[in-house]
Formats: structure tokens, sequence, C-alpha cells
């Protein structure tokens, strides 16, 4: 059952973004792009959330806070890293306090590029980061049913 | 053997009756705020979702006291709609939330913690005027039971206006709307982090919502008895109330806790009165 695909809810977490990023995740909500279409809901809360979406780069501070938020949701799940901070530190990376993108703490699954990421990119990015979550669900679910069926390629393989 | 349908009924349908009232919920909620909204079907996914999460439990007792709570709902729901006794109903109802917030206070979180404690508030706030509407139905139809109250003649919201609209507020407490949705709310998902439900996680949130479908159902069945003597008004009204709490719901912000105290005992002196007033007049009559 694909019951994940249809009811992604979201942890935005702002690391330490100039709050550009933290705007256009928000218009998202608004009735414009209502992405409350798709089930997808902004829950503030890291135990009910499927997907993290996290804007800014990191910074000595809150690299304890992102690995916390990370760990406290429940798989499966997955990590969006919002606007070029995210991705790489962008204008802040060569500050004395930034460590860096996202994946430097925690792994990232999708990047959405952008100063500031357009509400469209991250719907994008959502959406793509909705077929990784239900390759996790699939992979978490049927870890054991993969195990065989991989096994089964393979012997498959070396009688080929 | 009526009653064991019913009860057997209400067990299977009213999680359906429940998810899709949700669904429509939040169509018509979307729609009044200018959006197009999920899918109707929404939150037999959420649910379905929530079920196919990992199971991440801080406290195995919170498992234990929500599951107590989702069978205490779904108890007093099927002895309701079985034609129970209104007072155990309403008891069995009370019970149910007790194991809630229990499930909430097991877990070490300052979130949980404030959420139970709201959710103990607000079971100040409505218990009084729950009990005062079963005590008018006793007074209208001269028995507690459903199954008697059901196939009175009598119009009771003739009889109980200040009653109805008494429970109509705490309806509004019930159905975890706004102004009143002080414990845990459907929108507002920052707020207190989630309230009650904070650290329930997974299939365990799943039963929550499950629960609070039965509750749903069981509570329109309760506005329902108001207009029982006529099945088809009691439908219309019924839709009706729901729709107004769904009105009420995206037009009011959030009240302090005080204030849902306040409203909820301020319904209950209504009830009060209306019963008073009904008491004087049937002793008047004989």
């Amino acid at each position: 059952m694909a019951f994940l695909k249809r009811s992604p809810w979201i942890l935005h977490y702002d690391a330490s973004s100039c709050n550009g990023c933290d705007i256009e995740v928000l218009a998202c909500l608004t009735p414009l792009y209502d992405v409350e279409r798709f089930g997808i809901i902004n829950t503030g809360n890291p135990k009910h959330a499927d997907i993290l979406m996290i804007t800014g780069g990191i910074n000595e501070l809150n690299r304890a806070v992102v690995k916390n938020l990370y760990e406290q949701m429940p798989e499966p799940k997955v990590v969006v890293a919002i606007g070029i901070c995210a991705a790489t530190g962008g204008i802040f990376r060569e500050c004395y306090n930034i460590a860096g993108g996202v994946d430097k703490v925690i792994p990232v699954d999708v990047y959405v590029p952008g100063c500031a990421a357009r509400p469209e990119m991250i719907i994008d990015g959502v959406v793509k980061a909705l077929g990784i979550l239900e390759e996790k669900r699939a992979k978490m679910t049927g870890s054991a049913q993969a195990k065989e069926e991989t096994r089964h390629a393979a012997e498959a393989g070396e009688s080929t | 053997m009526n009653w064991l349908i019913g009860a057997v009924l209400f067990l299977i349908l009213a999680p359906i009756t429940g998810g899709l009232i949700a669904g429509i919920d939040r169509k018509i909620t979307a729609r009044m705020q200018g959006r197009v909204g999920p899918p109707l079907l929404q939150p037999f996914y959420d649910v379905g979702k929530l079920f196919e999460k990992e199971r991440a439990v801080v406290t195995t007792a919170q498992n234990f006291y929500v599951l107590a709570y989702l069978i205490f709902i779904a108890l007093s729901g099927a002895l309701f709609f079985a034609g129970g006794d209104l007072l155990l109903i309403v008891f069995a109802f009370t019970l149910a939330h007790v194991f809630l917030v229990l499930g909430a206070y097991a877990v070490h979180s300052p979130y949980s913690h404030v959420g139970a404690g709201r959710e103990l508030i607000q079971l100040m706030a409505y218990e009084p005027m729950i009990i005062l509407a079963a005590v008018g139905f006793y007074m209208v139809s001269g028995s507690f039971y459903v199954a008697d109250i059901v196939t009175t003649t009598v119009p009771a919201i003739l009889y109980l206006p200040g009653v109805f609209l008494g429970f109509a507020v705490i309806l509004t407490i019930k159905l975890r709307k706004s102004p009143f949705d002080i414990s845990t709310s459907h929108h507002a998902h920052q707020e207190i982090v989630k309230g009650i439900t904070t650290e329930f996680s997974g299939s365990t949130l799943a039963q929550v919502e499950i629960a609070h479908w039965y509750e749903n159902v069981f509570l329109l069945g309760f506005v329902f008895l108001f207009f029982a003597w006529n099945p088809v008004i009691g439908i219309v009204a019924v839709a009706i109330t729901y729709l107004a709490e769904i009105f009420v719901d995206n037009v009011t912000a959030r009240a302090r806790w005080q204030a849902a105290l306040k409203s909820g005992w301020l319904a209950a002196i209504l009830g009060i009165v209306n019963l008073a007033i009904l008491s004087y007049m049937m002793l008047g009559g004989a």
C-alpha cells in the first residue's frame, strides 16, 4: 500500500537561514499553492513528520538540534535541503561559525537549489522526496522480502 | 437482538463514517479558506500512513493507555447505538478521556504534559453540560435509556432548547475545534508542538485518530437525540450543527483555557436554567 506518498507530513526547520527560503516554504501552504491538496501538512513535531525540510546552513549551535530532530523522526523519513545555503552553506559557507550544508550533519535526500528557492521548486523537491520516501518504505517493510528477492536475482545472475 | 445489531453496526461503520466526515470537514474548511483542499479520503490515507510508520515508543505504557482510550470510546459509542443507559455511556466516555490524559502523562515531555493538563481542563469544562443533557432527556422521555429516548414522540428540542445550545458549545470543545481546541488542534500544528498527541507517533497516533472518528459519530448521534421524533429533521439538524461547528472553527481564534472553562460552565448554567423552567412547567402541569 502506498499511503505514505499520499500523506507526507512535513517538519520545517530553519537552521541558519536568512528567512528568505522559510517565507517561500510557508508560501507553499497559502491558498495560492495549497500543498494540502497533496495531503501535505506542516507539523511542528518531529515524531509526526515524514519529511524534514531544512533551510539554511549548519552552524555550531544548531548542529546538535538538527541531529536530534532527525533522530526523533520515525522511519521511513527523508530530508529535503531547501536553498543554496542548506545545500552547501551558500554565501555564508566561509563564515567562521558555518559548518556547511545540511549534509555535514545528516544524510540529505533531495537538494532544492535557489536563493531563495521558489515555491514551485520546493513543491517539486517534495514530490521528488515522495518517490524516495516510498522506496525507503518498501525497503523497510519488505526488507526480508527484498533480501529474498535479491538472493533469487543473484542466483539467477549466477546461473546465466 | 436490535441492540446487538446497533452496537455491531456502530463498531464497523463508525470509523468509515467518521473518516468521511473528517474528510468532508477538511474539504469544507479548505474551501472556506479559499483553498482546494485535500482529497475526500485524506483522513484514511493519513491513518493508513501512520500504520506504515516505524513504531517509535518512548514509554510502552502510553500504547496501553491509548488502546484503552480507543476501546472505551468505542464501548461508549457502541452502548449508545445499542440503546443503553445514557449515564453509563457518559461515564464510559469520560473514562476514555482519562486514559488519553494518562497516556500523555506517561511520557516525560513538557509539551505532552501541557496538552494533558489542558485536556483535563476541557474535561472539567464539558462534563457538567453532558450530564445535564442526559438529565434533560430523562425529564422529557422519562428514561435514561437511549432506546426509549429515540422512540419517544415528544420533540425534545422544543423542551430543551437551552440544553441543546449548551451542548452545541461543548460540542466545539469535543470536536477539537476553535475557539476551544486548546489541548490539541486539527489546524495549528505548530503550537505547543501538538499538545496531548505530541509524544504519540505511528500506529499509536493512528489509534487516537480512529478513536476521534468514533467519538465524532457518537457525538453527532447525541445531537440526533434532540430531534429523534422525526429522523429526517434529525439528520438535517445534525448536518447543520456540524456545518455550523466548521464555520465557527474557521472564523474564531483559539481562546485561553480560562475562556474555555468559563464557556463550558456558562453552557451548563444555560442547561440548568432550561431544566429548572422545564421542571417548573411539568409540576405546574401535573
